[in-house]
């Protein structure tokens, strides 16, 4: 009766482009900084401090977000706050997502003592909780890039490791893996060519969700004083600061508050954006 | 007429995880307990049996996707009863097995060309592109269908695909486990007839599970029959037809409703 | 005065032209078993899900009604006919696997409906479960009531469902392909089940099947359908005396018979379906044509 099923071409997503959107933008920022942003953000100027946004009666020409207790440009100090945003983001967030994934996809497929082995680990790490665990990584470490992306790694890989074993050993138990070992193909390559890109919607959708959440892990130690050692200006540091001069000055909090929150809710749309549009398989 | 199987003993127990205690492993059960027959070359045998009989798990200890616990597996002469699968390997493009579900049985990632192809080269083919159409074309696919997705084509159509992908290889025997299982009458007789047509045009040996003796009537030409994992009746499909001789086959027989009203069926 | 009227039903997927019923009539009298037989696609299993108000959310009725009981339903605002379908109807559905809850134990799934939706007593309702699963040959009634889905078997876990569907004396069954997921043996003993229940509550059932010889064994008539639309509607001495439509005639000789030596499977030949496929046009200018009239 059918002639198979029509292709159904699916539109761009109003979550797809709006994140992405936001996220390239971010990127662009980013990248761009030294050149676009409007000031020096590590320029104080005393006499400047406290100004609002442009909008407001009493504003200082320049000073687009208005400026900090300082006199520090708000919008300059967000835009390379980004930079050390998303350099946490994509590093941790990946490098999270290569060994969490890897784990969990050799101990959901390949069964046996490999995923006793890893099974194990994951029971014993997760029994740690995140927040000390990281604290004492940083103590031991002392603070610095390098450091907060050794500890979102070294805690997170777990949440990757867990889900993708649980996917893998589904998809282990399908016949088209039976149907790969009759035509002989070998169970790395089984696990590479059929298992993967069938836990790779899994993956994608993980990994953005991992990049909102060391954007947020990042804030959460800088606003606690424990991220990078200079005076960088980071998204987490500008809300430690902003808080207490609230309610002088509340865009000197909510800037960088907004800019966390729209980065963090865009890495997340992003992945189930990407999964919507490109997965084959529609759901 | 060569043996293409022989099977000497055959005994296979699978792990009954119900039951497995907390350190240790689970107690074996076992499925097949100690079968005896052969496959010769250009047989359509058919393995039927109710749920919990084993044939399934006889299928798929002859292309050894298990490993039997005792016995022997020949084939064409070759001892593969214990290969590892090293040596499995350069043997595995001569026997090749059909899925019941060719919703599970296809990668629903991969396209029809992809998973058709696949097995080709892996063994060290060229043109496997070439090859892959040519199987599309034996099972009266179009080529088309090659770009697309699984879940882009019909359930009759997948499980052609699935038969596509295991004649591609040109094997010597095919196993079909429960391949009309799922479809209605209409895509049963295309597939049936199809098989029917492979087998001839391709010289393949086939060994066809199902619970259903009324569509291995129309295509086997020889029956075993299993209850309990034992080989209860193995006779030419007509005699089993004509006097089966276990009680388990006439129940099965029985059990079949014909689209007759007026049929006994009690 | 049938129990179950369906006239003139059509439906369509939500946004695209394809029509899913092409306006479906049939009649379903109290106590009547009426087969709904055709292949995967033919919209059987829609016109069950349509009386029972289970359509999926990309498919929508254009027109037609479903009467049950005298009301038609498709007029009742969406509360009342949910109550309406809970108290009169019941489903025997196609897989035991996925329709029993695997996190519950059965005794509580069989006697929710009953005390949730029905307000009957829990007490009531237990024995009520108890006496329903006796009767479907259940032999420890309480053992299985306190198990878990997955301890039980294939053939168990129909019966179950069977008993749950008689749960409530509904007046009408649809049972979508129950038994389609089951072995020629276990079949045989459901069906002999689902007809000693049908003859002893004397429920109508909408029974939806591909196969024929089913059919044969637990219908009193049938309506044969294709790509939505009903092609024959008769009783089964007379189907399978001499079906009237060439498609039916096609169907009943791809069904393979056992006690044919030569039985060749004739799959539905190309000039029947085309001809088919022209009728189902034919309905569809049919349709337009009256849609523009109104």
């Amino acid at each position: 009766m059918l002639d198979g099923r029509a292709r159904i071409t699916r539109p761009w997503s109003p979550r797809l482009v709006l994140s992405g959107s936001w996220l390239t933008l971010l990127v662009a920022a980013a990248l761009l900084a030294p050149w676009i942003a409007p000031k020096d953000p590590l320029a104080q100027d005393l006499f400047l401090g406290r100004m609002p946004p442009f909008w407001a009666t009493g504003a200082e020409p320049g000073y687009y977000l208005g400026t900090d207790s300082l006199g520090r440009d708000v919008l300059s100090r967000i835009l390379f706050g980004a930079r050390l945003a998303l350099t946490v983001a994509l590093i941790a967030g990946s490098l999270t997502c290569i060994i969490g994934a890897t784990l969990g996809l050799m101990a959901g497929f390949l069964r046996g003592r490999v995923d006793v082995l890893i099974s194990r680990m994951i029971d014993i790490w997760m029994a740690f909780p995140p927040v000390l665990f990281s604290i004492l990584l940083i103590a031991v470490l002392g603070p610095g890039l390098i450091s907060i992306i050794i500890a979102i790694v070294v805690i997170d890989w777990t949440r990757f490791a867990r889900v993708i074993r649980a996917e893998a050993m589904a998809q282990g138990a399908m016949d088209y893996v039976a149907s790969a070992t009759v035509a002989g193909r070998t169970r790395l390559s089984t696990m590479l060519t059929e298992i993967l890109p069938n836990v790779l919607p899994t993956i994608v959708v993980l990994l953005t969700l991992e990049m909102g959440i060391s954007v947020i892990v990042e804030a959460i130690l800088s606003f606690v004083n424990l991220s990078i050692s200079t005076d960088d200006p980071t998204w987490g540091g500008m809300i430690a600061e902003g808080r207490t001069s609230v309610y002088q000055a509340w865009w000197v909090l909510v800037f960088p508050l907004v800019t966390l929150f729209l980065t963090v809710l865009s890495f997340s749309q992003l992945g189930e954006g990407l999964k919507d549009r490109y997965d084959p398989v529609l759901r | 007429m060569s043996d293409l199987y022989q099977i000497e003993n055959l005994r296979l127990s699978l792990a009954d995880m119900t039951r497995k205690p907390l350190l240790g492993a689970a107690p074996r059960l076992e499925i097949l307990k100690g079968l005896n027959f052969t496959i010769p070359k250009g047989e359509i045998l058919g393995i039927v049996g109710g749920s919990g009989s084993g044939k399934s798990t006889l299928g798929r200890a002859l292309v050894r996707l298990l490993e039997p616990a005792g016995g022997a597996i020949r084939f064409d002469g070759i001892d593969i009863t214990h290969l590892t699968e090293a040596g499995l390997r350069p043997l595995r493009r001569r026997f090749q097995m059909i899925f019941q579900d060719p919703m599970s049985s296809l990668n629903p990632r991969h396209r029809i060309g992809q998973i058709i192809a696949a097995p080709l080269s892996l063994h060290g083919l060229d043109n496997t592109r070439a090859l892959a159409l040519e199987a599309l074309d034996h099972v009266g696919l179009p080529r088309a269908f090659a770009s697309r997705f699984p879940h882009e084509l019909s359930g009759g159509q997948r499980q052609r695909a699935g038969i596509a992908r295991a004649i591609a290889l040109k094997p010597d025997f095919i196993l079909a486990d429960e391949i009309v299982s799922g479809l209605d009458v209409s895509s049963q007789a295309h597939v049936l007839n199809l098989l029917e047509q492979l087998v001839k045009d391709l010289g393949l040996t086939l060994a066809f599970i199902s619970h259903d003796l009324s569509v291995i009537r129309r295509l086997c030409t020889r029956v075993i029959v299993l209850h309990h994992g034992v080989i209860v009746e193995n006779a030419a499909t007509a005699d089993v037809f004509a006097s089966p001789q276990a009680a388990c086959t006439r129940e099965l027989l029985d059990a079949i409703p014909l689209p007759d009203p007026d049929q006994v069926w009690v | 005065m049938s129990f179950l009227s369906i006239r003139n039903l059509s439906a369509s997927l939500k946004g695209r032209p394809d029509r899913i019923l092409r306006a479906v009539s049939l009649e379903v009298a109290a106590g009547e078993v009426r087969g709904l037989v055709g292949e995967s696609g033919a919209g059987k299993s829609m016109i069950g899900k349509a009386v029972l108000g289970t359509l999926p959310q990309s498919v929508v009725i254009t027109g037609g009604q479903i009467i049950l009981d005298g009301t038609d339903l498709l007029t009742l605002p969406p509360a009342v006919r949910r109550t309406r379908i809970g108290q009169l109807c019941a489903l025997i559905p196609q897989d035991p696997l996925t329709a029993l809850n695997p996190s519950r134990r059965i005794g509580p799934q069989i006697t929710n409906r009953l005390v949730d939706i029905l307000r009957w007593s829990r007490r009531d309702a237990q024995t009520r479960a108890r006496d329903l699963l006796a009767e479907v040959q259940i032999s420890d009634p309480d053992r299985v009531m306190r198990s878990y889905p997955h301890e039980l078997s294939g053939g168990m876990r129909q019966r179950i469902l069977i008993a749950s569907a008689f749960a409530a004396e509904p007046k009408l069954i649809v049972a979508d392909e129950p038994t389609t997921a089951l072995d020629v043996t276990v079949q045989k003993q459901i069906l002999k089940l689902i007809a000693d229940m049908q003859a002893r509550h004397g429920t109508a059932i909408l029974f939806v099947t591909h196969d024929l010889g089913v059919v044969s064994k637990v219908c009193q008539s049938l309506s044969v359908l294709y790509a939505g639309l009903v092609l024959e509607d008769t009783s089964i001495r007379d189907f399978f005396a001499g079906p009237r439509h060439a498609y039916s005639r096609a169907l009943l000789a791809a069904t393979p018979k056992y006690t044919d030596p030569d039985g060749s499977l004739t799959p539905v030949p190309e000039s029947v379906i085309a001809a088919t496929r022209a009728e189902v046009a034919a309905a569809d200018d049919a349709m337009s044509d009256r849609g523009r009239n109104v």
